[in-house]
């Protein structure tokens, strides 16, 4: 996975509610696609208009938040369809970091596998950094800082986040997890041997001839 | 120490604790679909890994294959390559594929019980987040993205954090013309679609019990629209009575062993539960959804509710709904009954009797698309077929179909559905459409009047 120390920069609102991993990019985008150059599909039902242009009213459309690397987000963040391209699809459009108050679980997981930072703040805390964000277009600024685990808001306090020790460490060293678990090869090979003696009902129905 | 359903099926699969919560758990079956299966499959291969246990791998394409009758692999060009790309992997690795055409093809989440391949008990996963379906059977499963999917398939096993404990019980019994769906719908309109994150859902009560197990896996499958990774339900004898002879079922002494094994995984009397919910069966009214998101729905008697936010009048605009109208009466253009929620033999039984002689109403496309194979080859031995086809549907073959439109099928821009599947949002039945969630009897009444009605008006 990549790894995530800091991001300093633009933070665009866009606080819905419950803004499903459907909206982040349509499954049509998805048939045959890679992990790469999703971006372009990013929110593409609410970012142009019918005829194909640009919706100005949709946050990211708007100059002084192009670019930006870091979203603020409403309750609920990446419900919905376990796609990991919702997660492909932001990085590709820039985003290294969304701020929510939730987020749906296998979106939250799926960000941590792929360098894209989840961070959970009080809604009204968000709505403030939102708020600062609009007031100062241009010039506010947010940091985010893994190692040290706090937000800096636009206008200077640094507020700390809690984030899952494990992933933090996870994300800072850019862990390889398959190589990680594939140490405990004997393990996972005991635990196997042990569960067929056990449960030999799990495994013989299945064994392949 | 009295432990829950789920805390003793996780507990038998730790292989490793790794601390402030976190597990090396071992994954007993895995599910494949062929997007997010065959670009897996390909994955492990191009990093050096060889799977873990193909005997455990079980594959099938549902989501990006036409559903036309007489469709092939490539009647829908945009999936044909990945449908190859499954094969060819399939083939190479040696885990069980099953192709179009062949029994025990059809919506991941329908074969999956229907071949017994989940089994009380199990852990499964699949790269789907309705995966959760599958604990209808009394099996730990969940829905995981690409990367851990990748993980899963080079090591059979699975980094997860322990979530904790939710219990909603059902008590009393379900009024007629009220079924499984509208149970899960009105319990997402009552605690939202966040109320589950973070937990595992177990379903309980003796209205859950009465539920026939096809039921349970509707009720389970919309856990993750509740916020839920996992829905379970204790497995019993109904339980064990659907398992019995199937493809993968244990058989002889080993379903002895297995059947010891299963009767003792319901949760203890005492088992605490972070979250404890209690819901009156007796109460629970059709349900119709009117937004787009699975929270925002009423029950079919009452009214599109004023909008409370911002998001509830973007909804509004989106369905083209006007607060305060009944939302019966609200005129319907498509009827889709399928999904891994609503597309198994008792689903369209349950349609094809409110149907009964009658027709469906002029101006309406209604689909019938069958959740598997099996459940199509079943429901035509039966002749429900024919009842849906004289009465003005399109009899399909099995997929994911208008749940998901990811193969070139779609309700059209502005028309409005009324849709057995689980979700209604922005977009998801194709661009601009408006989805209505409801149950196989409330679709069915909806195709024939034209417009969203209460079912038990249909008799």
């Amino acid at each position: 996975m990549e790894r995530f120390a800091t991001v300093t920069g633009i933070a665009v609102p866009m606080l819905w509610a419950n803004v499903d991993t459907d909206m982040i990019i349509p499954v049509q985008r998805l048939v045959g696609s890679g992990r790469q150059g999703l971006g372009q599909y990013g929110f593409e039902r609410f970012r142009l208009d019918p005829d194909g242009s640009d919706n100005s009213d949709f946050p990211l459309n708007q100059p002084a938040f192009r670019g930006a690397p870091i979203l603020l987000a409403g309750e609920n963040f990446g419900c919905g369809s376990s796609r990991e391209g919702a997660v492909w699809t932001l990085m590709d459009m820039g985003l290294r970091c969304v701020i929510a108050p939730s987020f749906g679980d296998i979106f939250h997981n799926n960000c941590f596998q792929n360098g894209l930072l989840p961070v959970r703040l009080p809604f009204d805390l968000i709505r403030r950094i939102a708020a600062a964000m609009e007031e100062g277009p241009g010039n506010a600024r947010v940091s985010v800082d893994l190692e040290q685990q706090v937000v800096v808001t636009p206008w200077g306090e640094a507020v700390p986040f809690s984030v899952d020790a494990r992933k933090r460490e996870a994300l800072l060293s850019g862990l390889d997890e398959i190589a990680q678990t594939l140490q405990r090869a004997e393990e996972i090979a005991a635990w196997q041997a042990r569960d067929q003696a056990m449960r030999g009902w799990a495994w013989d129905g299945v064994a392949l001839g | 120490m009295a432990r829950t359903l789920f805390d003793k099926i996780w507990d038998t699969h730790v292989v490793a604790e790794l601390g402030e919560g976190w597990a090396l758990l071992h994954i007993d079956r895995v599910l494949l679909h062929d997007l997010s299966g065959a670009r897996a499959l390909s994955e492990v291969a191009e990093l050096g890994h060889a799977l873990a246990r193909p005997e455990l791998v079980f594959a099938t394409p549902d989501h990006a294959v036409s559903t036309a009758p007489g469709r092939t692999g490539e009647t829908f060009a945009g999936g044909a390559r990945t449908l190859a790309g499954l094969r060819k992997r399939a083939a190479e690795t040696g885990i069980r594929l099953y192709d179009l055409g062949q029994p025990g093809n059809g919506i991941v989440h329908v074969m999956a019980p229907e071949l017994a391949i989940v089994l009380p008990g199990l852990t499964l996963v699949c790269g789907d987040s309705h995966t959760c379906t599958n604990g209808g059977v009394g099996a730990l499963a969940f829905g995981i993205g690409a990367s851990e999917l990748t993980h899963v398939l080079a090591t059979q096993t699975l980094m997860q954090r322990r979530p904790r404990n939710m219990r909603i019980r059902f008590e009393g019994s379900l009024p007629p013309g009220v079924t499984a769906k509208d149970m899960i719908l009105h319990a997402i309109g009552r605690y939202g679609t966040a109320a589950g994150t973070g937990f595992a859902v177990e379903y309980a009560g003796s209205a859950v019990r009465a539920l026939p197990l096809e039921a349970r896996l509707t009720l389970c499958n919309l856990s993750i629209e509740l916020g839920a990774k996992m829905g379970l339900v204790a497995p019993d004898e109904t339980t064990f009575d659907f398992i019995a002879g199937r493809e993968f079922a244990p058989r002889a002494r080993a379903w002895d062993a297995a059947l010891a094994d299963w009767h003792a995984l319901p949760s203890d009397a005492e088992a605490h539960f972070d979250l404890d919910h209690r819901i009156e069966a007796s109460g629970v009214a059709p349900q119709v959804t009117w937004g787009t998101s699975p929270e925002q729905v009423v029950a079919v008697t009452e009214a599109v509710p004023p909008p409370r936010n911002p998001g509830d009048r973007a909804a509004l605009d989106y369905m083209g709904l006007e607060a305060g109208r009944p939302i019966a009466g609200t005129k319907v253009d498509w009827v889709f009954i399928g999904s891994c929620t609503n597309s198994r033999l008792s689903d369209l039984r349950d349609a094809a009797a409110v149907l009964g002689e009658r027709r469906v109403a002029p101006g309406v496309t209604a689909w019938v698309v069958p959740g598997s194979e099996t459940v199509k080859r079943e429901a035509e031995a039966e002749g429900l077929h024919r009842r849906f086809l004289e009465a003005g549907f399109e009899w399909r073959e099995p997929g994911c179909s208008l749940c998901v439109a990811a193969n070139g099928e779609a309700v059209p821009a502005g028309a409005r559905s009324v849709s057995t599947s689980n979700r209604n949002f922005v977009g998801r039945q194709g661009t601009g459409a408006r989805t209505h969630l409801a149950s196989p009897a409330m679709a069915a009444a909806a195709a024939l009047a034209g417009v969203i009605t209460d079912v038990r008006e249909w008799p």
